[in-house]
């Protein structure tokens, strides 16, 4: 794996790209296919998948430069591209086998209590995202979420959707939509807390 | 108002979507029950957190396989 070289100048990049030089299509590739993959990974699930939707995505985007404005930024209208091939490539795939999340939904006892007590985290959300090493792990336990979850987490709450575009795409009704997501974030908060959680509590 | 059922209201309540009355209740089993505080702020910290750790902007989600720009570029030239 090449690491990413940043883009200095987003412009004159473009101008390249619709002159059709080769090494300007190298550098889109290589600086901006590293982030959309993970985009397209955290939607679909399989690398396999999303590895063709990458490819189908910039190659969609090499045909229609002509359809990208110059005051856009470029890294978002690829992010766009690659949001809805992968979206096409939920639509058209069938549904997995659903797998269980009960085991991270909180417990209750017979009264109605929590089982589990919850101990705080004590950092504020701005702070322990500056870290590099809470970010990664964030990103890897929402990959960890059972796929209809973490679809439906990723539609919603990073990508942005609404919950009937979030319905329509997964073929789900917008009340099923809303549970799964309420249990995603739910499952998500188990995952995470177990490295939140203060020490000192 | 049981633990249960505010575990049930959260998401509602978060996005503001919690009818008057049932958020009368559901604030004041919360001014009672610091359990049920803490797991809201922890509720409310996870969605956050996924959004910040997904940036599209961020550049340390690795790079992209040698042999999947290749792919792109000879797709491209087919094309």
């Amino acid at each position: 794996m090449a690491s990413a070289t940043p883009v200095d100048d987003e412009a004159s990049l473009v101008a390249q790209l619709r002159a059709g030089d080769e090494a300007a299509f190298e550098q889109v590739v290589r600086s901006y296919g590293g982030r959309l993959l993970a985009v397209a990974r955290r939607i679909v699930g399989s690398e396999e998948d999303a590895r063709d939707v990458v490819q189908d995505a910039f190659l969609n985007a090499f045909r229609s430069l002509d359809r990208f404005e110059g005051n856009a930024k470029l890294s978002t209208w690829l992010h766009r591209i690659v949001v809805n091939a992968a979206l096409m490539r939920l639509r058209t795939r069938k549904r997995k086998p659903e797998q269980s999340i009960e085991t991270l939904l909180p417990g209750f006892q017979e009264d109605g209590h929590h089982e589990e007590r919850f101990k705080s985290w004590d950092e504020p959300v701005d702070k322990l995202m500056e870290r590099a090493e809470n970010r990664d792990l964030v990103r890897k336990q929402i990959d960890a979420l059972p796929e209809g979850y973490r679809t439906v987490l990723v539609l919603r709450d990073i990508e942005g959707l609404d919950t009937e575009e979030t319905a329509n795409v997964l073929g789900l009704s917008v009340n099923a939509t809303k549970i799964r997501l309420h249990r995603a974030r739910q499952a998500l908060r188990t995952l995470l807390a177990p490295h939140f959680r203060s020490a000192a509590s | 108002m049981k633990c249960r059922e505010l575990a049930d209201f959260l998401m509602d309540y978060v996005s503001g979507e919690l009818p008057q009355e049932s958020r009368a209740h559901f604030e004041f089993h919360l001014s009672k029950c610091k359990n049920c505080h803490a797991y809201l702020v922890q509720y409310e910290v996870t969605i956050k957190a996924g959004k910040i750790a997904c940036d599209e902007m961020s550049d340390e989600m690795g790079a992209i396989p040698d042999e999947l720009v290749k792919a792109v570029l000879a797709a491209r030239q087919k094309t």
